[in-house]
């Protein structure tokens, strides 16, 4: 029987739930797990409801699922939202002290999480290590392996926190003891070590590692922590990032670093990419690298500022005054953000444009476990860029010389004696400012003409095909894995569907895209929005138009069960 | 060394002819040769307006932006590479209007680099409409109500603890040069406040008004410009007399300076080495 076991932690911010639920999913990847968890917070430092799932295989898991195990609750809101999500035979862990949940309830757990924090570590901030104590025992799980992570995550903290947690973790755990019922969770012998990371961590160590030298930024969810992680990287790491007066500071910043040769970045969601958008456009007509990482969550406006929409995907491809060109990349799963970040910065040099990256709360702060990046396999591709010996040599140097693929010989300012000249107003080939019809064609075009070259850099669409399929389902982004296990799900039932996946948007894999979708299965597209763009650009680019469409617009993620009930919905 | 002959530039000049831009030009090229900047080794950044054409008229490293926002992008340049000498040239439209936030933050940061605001307290490239700086009750076709109380830049940069703060005028090229050459040798952020007639819409404030009225802070004795509370007096001086000059100066730590990144190499010399990054996979092992 497949291990697919479901955690669910519970409170109020400010009670520790990231806490519990990064410390439990470490703690059972180090027993050779795979995870997937996520995150559900309000916009509030204090109170309100959050939670954090934990979703653990002895497989590959991409998804989160709604059905429980274990419930942590660490007040009672807890409990009554979540209860009946338990499976049968599931278990609320709480402190009836604080819950006053005293139903005839079979399968509660009833620990004195506050006394227990205050016996062992005089701390009631470690109610929460006490709670995952019991959690691990509860499971049967090795205690070792916590310990281990323990000792890990507060090192920085001190050897008075670390031996208090292990002290209040262990309390919990021996409380525990008494209503243990079997081990369900043991360790997998032989397992790979994996790390444990979200998509924000993954996209930040691949934008290091692709060579990005420069970040600019203002703080907005989901984004906040790349700036942070960049932040505190940068004390140790040859990169800069600089927390800006503003957006429009920030993406300004990112072009002038570009311009001097920096690989650059900027992270944002939504409305701050709002504030961006004429740097975009000046980072188009003066050709110079950047990359923008765009983190979605609801919009319009402030919209629901901590949860998870993919509404913007129209707004990346098209925002910007003017024409230019510009690629639209769309990680799939935590893994994929890793060298979709790298690829990123790749594209931005070698086009000398801008790169967007289209990512989601979701995927921004879902953990999953992935093989550990292979550093060797990173390629920094800087394009035209000129050596030092070029510069020495070039004569009459142009920074938009006009060529057939509309890449011009880059050099950089300071670098030699040549003079880079870049301009917003249109421009000669020599970059300065002209009036002339016949000069802003020639530029114009070479400009546009990058387009092309872009074009055979953007990999087709994942396809999974199944035989006899009756469904195309098509997604975008970080739906991949809700998709996939979906799929898995229908087959089960005996319903073959093809998987038809995009992470790599702009400029559009037409010819892939079409004959993905040439068969008589029906094609629905699954996204995380309420007016199916993804559909519709399907539709403009191979003039396919798909059968039907799986929206979620209330800021929750796209899961497995989702997709199959509202299926059932579309085909009846 | 370097002659003005290497700041000449044969492209020809949008500018109206009289306008105050000329004189500023030539204070600049005049500074440059001063200073013995060859032009490769200058990077000149620029945002929109009649000033912000001025890096085309003569010879650097260009980065001709966006208004407004030349500040943020001469700071990701200058990061980037500390070795350029970035001198950032805009208006009074673009330096204290669209991109104020952007000024008071790079005052703050202390960002090594000259800021030349062209001062003409009126908006010239779109035709006469009025700027931050325009005189209370300057009467324009987007304001026939008349201007509301102009800005007062100095102040302002005081108040955000500008490390260097002058203010010259475009009559006076000598005097200006000089300024300039300050202004760049500084170690950190310099603001040059430039005093501009615009012949073509602000016929108040002309050539002739300004020479009436400027006197030089240097010829003054008892001026400290160390001393803020002084400065904070002469920046309120309008009118009849208005200062030109040092008007204060102080060292203070330099942004750039502070970032680990940067105590080597700058940025733009550093390889890019994806391998030195196992460290930080194993974080989340």
């Amino acid at each position: 029987m497949a291990t697919d076991f479901n955690f669910l932690a519970g409170g109020e911010a400010g009670q520790g739930i990231q806490s519990v639920g990064a410390i439990l999913a470490k703690s059972l990847s180090y027993g050779g797990y795979h995870i997937f968890a996520d995150q559900d917070y309000e916009s509030r430092v204090r109170g309100g409801h959050n939670f954090f799932r934990v979703r653990v295989c002895d497989r590959e898991v991409l998804a989160l699922s709604e059905n429980l195990d274990i419930l942590i609750a660490l007040n009672r809101e807890t409990i009554d939202l979540h209860k009946d999500e338990l499976k049968p035979g599931g278990v609320i862990i709480h402190d009836r002290e604080q819950t006053e949940f005293a139903d005839d309830c079979t399968t509660c757990m009833d620990v004195p999480l506050n006394r227990l924090a205050m016996e062992a570590a005089q701390n009631k901030l470690m109610t929460n290590t006490v709670a995952v104590g019991a959690t691990i025992r509860l499971t049967g799980y090795d205690f070792a392996l916590l310990e281990a992570v323990l000792k890990k995550e507060f090192a920085k903290a001190g050897d008075k926190i670390v031996a208090d947690n292990i002290q209040a973790a262990r309390a919990g755990f021996d409380f525990a003891r008494q209503h243990t019922n079997g081990q369900k969770l043991k360790p997998i012998d032989g397992a790979p070590r994996r790390m444990l990371l979200n998509g924000n961590e993954s996209l930040s160590v691949g934008a290091l590692a692709g060579g990005c030298k420069f970040v600019a930024g203002y703080p907005m969810t989901p984004s906040s922590s790349i700036l942070e992680y960049i932040a505190d990287k940068s004390l140790r790491y040859n990169v800069v990032m600089v927390h800006v007066e503003d957006e429009i500071a920030a993406i300004n910043m990112a072009v002038g670093a570009g311009y001097a040769g920096a690989r650059s970045m900027v992270a944002t969601s939504g409305g701050g990419f709002a504030l961006m958008v004429e740097g975009l456009a000046l980072a188009g007509m003066t050709e110079t690298p950047v990359v923008i990482v765009l983190g979605q969550r609801p919009g319009p406006a402030t919209g629901l500022p901590t949860r998870t929409e993919q509404g913007e995907l129209w707004f990346a491809l098209h925002a910007g005054h003017g024409e230019f060109p510009r690629a639209v990349l769309a990680p799939a799963t935590v893994a994929e953000a890793f060298p979709i970040a790298i690829k990123a910065f790749n594209l931005a040099e070698k086009y000398q444009t801008p790169v967007l990256i289209l990512t989601d709360h979701h995927l921004a702060s879902s953990y999953n476990t992935v093989p550990r990046f292979d550093l060797k396999q990173v390629k920094i591709e800087r394009g035209a860029l000129l050596s030092d010996e070029e510069v020495i040599k070039s004569t009459d140097y142009k920074r938009y010389q006009v060529t057939d693929s509309g890449i011009s010989p880059r050099a950089l300012p300071g670098q030699g004696k040549v003079l880079v000249v870049s301009d917003s107003d249109e421009h000669d080939e020599a970059g300065h400012i002209i009036e002339n019809a016949a000069t802003r064609i020639r530029l114009d075009e070479k400009r546009l003409r990058k387009l092309k070259g872009l074009q055979t850099e953007i990999s087709a669409p994942l396809v999974k095909k199944m035989p006899k399929a009756e469904l195309n389902l098509i997604g975008w982004g970080s739906s991949y894995g809700a998709i996939r296990e979906a799929i898995e799900l229908l087959q089960k039932e005996g319903i073959a569907a093809n998987h038809v996946h995009l992470s790599e948007i702009w400029p559009f894999p037409t010819e892939a895209v079409t004959r993905a979708l040439n068969n008589k299965a029906k094609s629905i597209v699954i996204e995380s929005n309420a007016t199916a763009q993804m559909a519709s650009l399907i539709r403009r680019e191979t003039g396919i138009k798909v059968s039907g469409n799986i929206l979620r617009y209330d800021g929750r993620p796209i899961s497995p069960k989702y997709i199959i009930d509202h299926l059932k919905k579309e085909v009846s | 060394m370097v002659t003005l002959q290497e700041y000449a530039q044969s492209m020809p000049i949008a500018w109206c002819p009289g306008c105050g831009n000329f004189g500023i030009l030539q204070a600049f090229r005049k500074a440059m040769v001063a200073l013995n900047l060859e032009p490769h080794q200058i990077l000149m950044v620029s945002g929109i307006g009649q000033a912000p054409k001025l890096p085309h008229y003569t010879h650097g490293n260009v980065l001709n932006g966006l208004h407004g926002r030349a500040i943020p992008e001469a700071a990701g340049a200058k990061i980037t590479n500390p070795e350029l000498t970035v001198i950032v040239i805009d208006g009074d439209g673009g330096a204290y209007g669209e991109g104020l936030n952007h000024t008071l933050a790079a005052m703050r940061r202390n960002i090594r680099m000259t800021y030349m605001v062209h001062n003409n307290q009126v908006y010239g490239l779109t035709k006469g409409q009025t700027s931050p700086t325009s005189d209370l009750g300057f009467v324009t076709k987007t304001t026939p109500l008349g201007a509301s109380q102009p800005l007062n830049p100095l102040a302002l940069a005081l108040a955000s603890d500008v490390s260097f703060l002058a203010r010259s005028f475009a009559g006076d090229i000598e005097h200006l040069s000089k300024i300039l050459q300050m202004a760049i040798t500084h170690r950190g952020f310099a603001l040059v406040d430039i005093l501009q007639p615009c012949v073509s819409f602000n016929h108040k404030n002309t050539f002739q008004w300004y020479r009436e009225r400027v006197y030089r802070l240097d010829e003054d004795k008892s001026y400290d410009p160390t001393n803020k509370a002084m400065a904070f007096a002469k920046a309120q001086e309008w009118g009849d007399h208005i200062p030109i000059g040092l008007i204060y100066k102080h060292e203070r730590p330099v942004y750039e300076e502070q970032f680990p990144a940067l105590k080597e190499l700058p940025l733009v010399k550093q390889k890019l080495d994806p391998l030195q990054f196992e460290a930080l996979l194993d974080e989340f092992m």
